[in-house]
């Protein structure tokens, strides 16, 4: 078994598509017009309004669309999610090159990526 | 039994309870509530203070420049400084420092220059990687993780569940079965360097833990020279073993350190907090709950004490480790669901640490071997003879 991508179709991110989510914990990638992830995130437990709040900012920020997942298992998806970013692109998301911690390596699909490329590099 | 503290670990015990509260705690406020890591700049400040305090390294001998700290002091300390959200599993965030792998002080000159001086000096990191999809709590039958030799080396094949920081680490301690025994007298302890081929980290693996993954990981076709061979062959589940045993001490008071930030919470809320007309301390339904809770908590803290007591006077302590693990982890949880109970809503919530330690709790069951184990452990070594 690989590391799970996440493949929900994108959503245009918008008001009213953050009204649509549950306020609950979870993980979020944001993309391009060109539907490349720009972003991966995820909402704390310290968001007001959890995903909502999170992807509000994201929208203020400028994010074209989203995907997202809700979990408790918020911070370990999101790491997961940088590893397989970080196998198939050799580096992490523009979003996301302030990433304080080494990112893993993982073998997806029986190819491993660079190994133990530091994230911030 | 004396449970009484000597001047000196009074001393430590003050500094670093003060060192949790001052420096540790604050900085929580502002961390997401399943964070597992402080800003590097704040942990860099931090580590520090703890080498300014003569306590960085912990865990490393003293020979290899570590601060010789005895077993009951070293437990005293772990009991102090898991008092935070995060310190269950990741104590003062490791700003303490780490010893590494405990099986590397017994290895080889040139291997020591290759894995152990670069982990004390933070160059490199390893992994230990034992268990398997077959089993943890009987390894040594369990491995079916496979060696067989090939000219000077040695070639691996299998698998290995639940391994911490395997997609991180430059090396893992990996342990395979080398001959045809079925038992402990198979199985060989090899240094692996993680880059080599067919060392492959093959999935994330979530847990109850959120703020920390496990791993799985195979072998195909891993080659490894005989000099990374750690000890002797087919005599590598002593290595492991040894591990398992001293690692149970600190791993209770850990737990230990949670219930009583747990109890003492649950004592402040029920001396404020009014319901029926009355504080909650009044009732005595939550006046037997915090009753339960300390004598728990008690139990927990002797059993501990007897452990370390006894392993710093030389004498046999696989029963009393045995014993505190088992009382600790079960006796916290019990502690910290009252605690949440007395809390009412507000104990279900991210906004205490309460329901990060509920969840961690229930792991540490299960860790560094299950309630189970440890009652078969203490079985035959009361029992004895044949039974052992």
């Amino acid at each position: 078994m690989a590391g799970i991508r996440m493949t929900k179709p994108w959503v245009a991110l918008s008001p009213d598509s953050i009204d649509a989510l549950p306020a609950q914990l979870g993980v979020y990638q944001i993309a391009n017009a060109a539907n490349e992830v720009t972003k991966i995130g995820y909402a704390g437990g310290r968001e007001a309004f959890g995903i909502r709040t999170a992807l509000q900012r994201e929208l203020d920020e400028g994010g074209v669309s989203f995907r997202a997942e809700l979990t408790h298992g918020y911070m370990t998806r999101f790491e997961e999610l940088l590893m397989i970013h970080m196998h198939d692109h050799n580096a992490l998301p523009p979003g996301n090159q302030d990433h304080a911690q080494k990112v893993g390596r993982l073998m997806i699909d029986g190819a491993n990526a660079t190994p133990n490329t530091e994230a911030s590099s | 039994m004396d449970l009484s503290l000597s001047d000196e670990q009074q001393l430590i015990v003050e500094t670093v309870r003060r060192f949790v509260a001052d420096e540790i705690v604050p900085l929580e406020a502002d961390l997401d509530p399943d964070a597992g890591a402080l800003a590097p700049d704040d942990f860099q400040r931090l580590v520090a203070k703890t080498k300014e305090m003569g306590f960085y390294g912990l865990d490393i001998p003293e020979e290899f420049g570590g601060p010789g700290l005895d077993t009951t002091t070293r437990a005293l300390m772990a009991i102090e400084m898991s008092q935070h959200r995060a310190g269950l599993y990741n104590p003062c965030y490791g700003t303490f420092g780490g010893a590494g792998l405990a099986q590397l002080y017994e290895a080889t000159e040139e291997q020591k220059e290759k894995y152990l001086y670069p982990t004390l000096r933070g160059e490199k990191r390893g992994c230990f990687a034992l268990t398997e999809p077959s089993g943890g709590s009987d390894p040594a039958r369990a491995i079916q993780t496979r060696g067989h030799e090939d000219g000077d080396q040695w070639v691996l094949n299998g698998s290995k569940l639940y391994i911490s920081g395997a997609d991180k680490a430059d090396f893992a301690l990996v342990f395979a079965r080398t001959s045809d025994d079925p038992g402990r007298n198979g199985v060989t302890a090899f240094l692996v360097d993680t880059d080599t081929p067919g060392f492959n980290v093959r999935r994330v693996v979530h847990t109850l833990r959120s703020t920390h993954y496990a791993t799985e990981i195979s072998f195909d076709e891993m080659r490894v020279s005989k000099d990374q061979i750690l000890g002797e062959l087919n005599r590598g589940f002593a290595i492991a073993n040894d591990r398992l045993s001293r690692q149970r001490i600190p791993y209770a008071a850990g737990c230990l350190g949670a219930a009583i930030k747990a109890q003492e919470m649950a004592i402040e809320w029920a001396k404020n907090r009014e319901t029926f007309g009355g504080l909650l301390a009044e009732k005595q339904a939550v006046q037997w709950m915090i009753v339960d809770n300390e004598i728990d908590i008690r139990h927990a803290r002797y059993c501990i004490l007897e452990a370390a007591q006894k392993a710093d006077r030389g004498e046999r302590f696989r029963t009393e480790a045995a014993m505190a693990k088992l009382v600790a982890s079960e006796a916290s949880g019990r502690v910290v669901d009252r605690a949440m109970q007395i809390h009412g809503g507000l104990g279900m919530t991210k906004d205490l640490p309460l329901e990060r330690w509920y969840r961690e709790l229930r792991i540490r069951r299960v860790g560094e071997g299950p309630s189970e184990v440890q009652r078969l452990i203490m079985a035959r070594e009361i029992l004895g003879g044949s039974f052992k």
